[in-house]
């Protein structure tokens, strides 16, 4: 995949990673109230990671993202399963969200919903399995 | 206290001590056994007083109520006569394994299985729910098979073993078919309850197969031809089992299900023809195999056949008495159970001497086979002496209890000879001549026992050891079984009005309230016709023993091979190899043919219920338009599709496959689903890279060098699932059952705060089923992970294998 030399892909992942990185994010966060999501955006986002080792090598973004992808699938299945434990606390069923609107001080009035952080946890056990699989079979060599 | 229970549950709870106390204790174990079941014997004594005034004895634990099966325990005249036996010669013969097994055999194994074997007859015998019954029942037939099989090194003990379990295990299934037969008619799992509607079901359309798998189990049990083949294959087992298992109990269990039945089934014409034909049959086969035996115990085992066939067909005259409710005439014919019960008890005396007597030639001279035996007589006199008795008794020569019995047969033979229903007076008059025929062969093979073994040249250089009599302990049990069988003859009536008649009553007991139906046996009875039937048995066997090595070329006329032994191995080879045969037809390791036996059920299933119902019928006229975009985007998939067929190159095939998960997504956009959309986009794009990640290790792309014919099929197939398929796409439009829930869902922003509503499903109202989604991509994740990073390096050990 890495090809040393590859200024072209190199300058310009170096742009493109960080607006799919963004656009990323904004599929997490957004999937409440328009079209995404923690699946596709963990997905987007592991395109993302992709082309940065696609440009820069293994050994370089390893340097740079200092990630153990593996320990993220354990951390968002924490998450996702957490939130559907956590309503047993408000002695409600299992897996019972529920939102609420909030004031702050630079964003004004937010919707804050427990599903938000439900989709984090699959965001990131999206991420770390796809990243997983990825890396250990590119490693595989 | 059901202490009736507790009976038949203490030899269980010694089979589960004896393994213990056998590591522990010094003096032999078989001691322990003993005393068991000497102590069951002298309990079930002491009911003798009781069943003979008519009482009997009930007692109930549940087991499973709601399904109605109760413990019951059912103590009766039928049932005392059979327990008494059990736990009598059971003792017996306990005491002479003591000491016939040498110590050096794995003692406590043998008597865990003789005590298992103990209580299961019991239980069998004294059972009155039939679940309980037939668990008890397949209780005997596993302890017996684990017996037989005591010498599990030897080849012939585990065929033997296989046999008799293959063979009895089926019977007993086919009974355990019947009793849930009998528990449909009647509604009830207990036999007295069945017993006392009795006649209010013969009309039932199960009457008749609930009677014929009630009798496959009792004729399997006490090997009836032609499943008699188990038995002298059984032989194998320790001369001890033999006597125990295979002459006076196990063998008994199924006259005791004939005897229990009765009441049932007696007076129904198949019933007597089945039993009585069968028995007589039975009694003239065996009789007539026994002859040609040269093997000491096999003769003794096709004489237990013959003798068991002369007991069943007994009932089944016995049976005949119900054939006229409450009248005088059918007295007559109760004579024959009499008769029935009474050889029961004779012939557990005769037969477990003569299997001891055989144990004690073998155990002093190490052979049982008769060409090498003989002139024993002035080595051995105790022994001989006990064999006479008891093979005079056997032949049924007076003053032995045989002859009793015997005379008693003719008598029940010639009156059920001359009786005019059951189409008797076209086939009656070959009863009386097929009992004396049989037993003129019985006459000859009691005569061989002793006069073979005991008579004739001492040839010391055949025997592995020279004779001398037995160690005294060896010759207590068969010589109280010789007091006990000249006993009977001299005072048969204590047996008859304490045993016998209260046991009657249980075979018959409409009949026994009406009339007495009591016999008294008379030792002398006159110059009559079953006397002259005896004196010509007599004459007649003496001949044919003087003269057997003329006549035995009868037995080569049927080649050896057209035996019931071949037909059973021929039809277990056979079903071993016609299984194998089919099994690896279409096991045949392929993944391509399962996936073909897969998508054939599918098409004949959805396929077949589409026909069958009719649902195939469909209407798109209320659909919605279909625009350009969709034809195109239809078009170009198709397109794909079909050159994916035909695709030279692996990566021509990825590329093209891609092009159709593209399309989807395109779908997606144009009936406005831009979540999935999104996803799909993205997911086509991982798994092509994926598909090009695995393309990099595969082989060559070749062409499939399938046979044309799989590759027609193959093409015929999948034709049709693809119109399986699109057919019932189809037709569920038109079963628009009810609306649709997804107004509800239309509320996501009030309930769940989001304008998304498919985030919202998957996030909050259907968010289990994300749950889970997302663990599979964890299992996924680690399944990679684990296949990559774990497998077995080349120097090292397959994992697979350890």
């Amino acid at each position: 995949m890495y090809k040393p030399n590859n200024m072209i892909l190199q300058t310009t992942t170096s742009l493109i990673a960080f607006i799919l990185l963004g656009f990323a994010v904004y599929l997490l966060l957004a999937g409440h109230n328009s079209p995404g999501g923690g699946f596709v955006g963990g997905l987007m986002t592991s395109g993302a990671i992709l082309l940065l080792y696609m440009a820069y090598g293994i050994e370089t973004v390893k340097k740079m993202l200092p990630v153990n992808y593996t320990m993220l699938i354990p951390i968002g299945l924490l998450l996702a399963v957490g939130t559907g434990i956590g309503s047993f606390i408000f002695n409600v069923p299992f897996l019972s969200h529920t939102f609420g609107y909030f004031t702050f001080p630079v964003f004004g009035e937010v919707e804050l919903a427990t599903a938000m952080l439900f989709d984090f946890g699959v965001y990131f056990t999206v991420v770390g399995v796809m990243m997983t699989i990825i890396l250990t079979i590119a490693d595989d060599q | 206290m059901p202490m009736l229970n507790i009976a038949i549950m203490i030899p269980f709870i010694a089979a589960a001590i004896i393994p213990f106390l056998y590591k522990k204790l010094s003096i032999h174990i078989g001691w322990i056994a003993f005393s068991v079941s000497m102590a069951l014997f002298a309990y079930l004594l002491s009911f003798i007083p009781a069943v003979s005034y008519g009482e009997t004895f009930l007692h109930t634990i549940s087991w499973i109520p709601s399904y109605g099966i109760h413990f019951t325990a059912y103590l009766d005249g039928l049932s005392l006569i059979l327990g008494l036996l059990i736990t009598g010669v059971g003792s017996l013969v306990i005491f002479y394994s003591v000491f016939y097994l040498s110590s050096k055999e794995s003692l406590g194994r043998f008597y865990t299985y003789l005590m298992l074997f103990m209580g299961a007859m019991l239980g069998v015998v004294m059972s009155d729910n039939m679940m309980v019954l037939y668990v008890f029942w397949e209780l005997t037939s596993i302890s017996s098979f684990l017996l037989i099989a005591f010498w599990y090194q030897r080849k012939g003990s585990r065929d033997g073993a296989k046999k008799s379990m293959l063979i009895t295990v089926t019977g007993g299934i086919a009974m355990l078919i019947g009793f849930i037969m009998i528990y449909v008619m009647a509604g009830t799992w207990s036999i007295r309850e069945v017993i006392s509607i009795a006649g209010s079901f013969t009309e039932h359309n199960l009457f008749i197969p609930a009677m014929l798998l009630l009798l496959l189990g009792a004729f399997t049990k006490s090997a009836q031809f032609p499943f008699h083949i188990w038995l002298p294959d059984a032989m194998e087992a320790p001369t001890p089992v033999s006597a125990y298992l295979h002459s006076a109990t196990m063998v008994k269990a199924g006259i005791y299900l004939v005897a229990r039945f009765t009441p049932v089934y007696g007076g129904e014409g198949i019933w007597f023809w089945a039993v009585t034909g069968v028995g007589l049959f039975t009694l003239f086969w065996g009789a007539f195999h026994a002859v040609r035996q040269i093997d000491l115990k096999a003769l003794l085992a096709y004489s237990t056949v013959s003798q068991l066939g002369m007991i069943m067909s007994m009932f089944g005259i016995g049976s005949a008495a119900l054939y006229f409710d409450y009248s005088k005439e059918s007295v007559i014919y109760t004579q024959a159970t009499f008769a029935a019960l009474f050889h029961l008890i004779n012939h557990s005396t005769f037969k477990g001497l003569l299997f001891m007597v055989v144990g004690i030639v073998d155990h002093e001279v190490g052979t049982r086979d008769i060409r090498r035996l003989g002139g024993l007589i002035t080595l051995m006199p105790v022994t001989f002496s006990i064999a006479m008795i008891g093979s005079f008794s056997m032949a049924g020569i007076p003053p032995f209890n045989g002859f009793l019995s015997k005379e008693m047969f003719f008598t029940a033979a010639l009156t059920i000879g001359d009786a005019g229903f059951f189409s008797l007076d076209a086939w009656g008059a070959l009863i009386p001549i097929l009992a004396w025929v049989a037993s003129i062969f019985t006459f000859v093979y009691s005569a061989i026992i002793v006069f073979k073994t005991f008579l004739g040249p001492y040839q010391e250089e055949k025997l592995e050891r020279p004779a001398k009599e037995p160690p005294a302990g060896m010759l207590i049990a068969p010589g109280i079984l010789a007091v006990l069988v000249v006993g009977i003859f001299f005072f048969p009536n204590v047996l008859g009005e304490y045993l016998i008649n209260p046991a009657m009553s249980g075979v018959y007991p409409t009949l026994a309230t009406t009339a007495d139906i009591g016999v008294h046996v008379s030792r002398w009875h006159g110059f009559n016709m079953e006397l002259w039937m005896t004196v010509g048995i007599i004459v007649l066997g003496t001949v044919l023993y003087l003269t057997k090595k003329y006549w035995s070329i009868v037995y080569t006329l049927f080649p050896a091979k057209w035996s019931f032994n071949t037909l059973y191995r021929f039809m277990l080879d056979q079903m071993e190899g016609r299984s194998t045969i089919v099994t690896n037809f279409y096991m045949n390791g392929y993944l391509r043919n399962y996936l073909v036996y897969i998508y054939s059920f599918f098409i004949l299933a959805i396929g077949g219920t589409l026909i069958y119902t009719g649902a195939y019928k469909f209407e798109i006229s209320g659909n919605a338009p279909i625009t350009s975009f969709e034809w195109i985007l239809v078009f170009v998939m198709i397109c794909a599709v079909v050159s994916i067929l035909f695709a030279k190159s692996r990566l021509t095939a990825i590329v093209l496959n891609s092009i159709l998960g593209y399309g989807v997504a395109a779908f997606f956009v144009l009936f406005r689903a831009p979540d999935l959309a999104l996803t799909q986009t993205v997911v086509e794009t991982v798994t092509t890279v994926l598909f090009l990640v695995a393309y990099y290790f595969l082989p060559e792309w070749r062409k499939e060098d399938a046979p044309r014919k799989s590759r027609n099929i193959n093409f015929i197939i999948s034709i049709l699932v693809g119109v399986v398929f699109t057919v019932v796409a189809l037709a569920v439009q038109n079963g628009n059952l009810f609306d649709s829930i997804s107004s509800y869902f239309e509320n996501s922003y009030e309930l769940a705060g989001g304008k998304n509503i498919v985030n919202s499903i998957l996030g909050d109202f259907r968010a289990f089923d994300t749950m889970l989604e997302v663990i599979v991509l964890l299992i996924a994740g680690i399944g990679v992970f684990t296949f990559i990073k774990l497998k077995a390096k080349k120097e090292d050990e397959s994992i697979e294998d350890q």
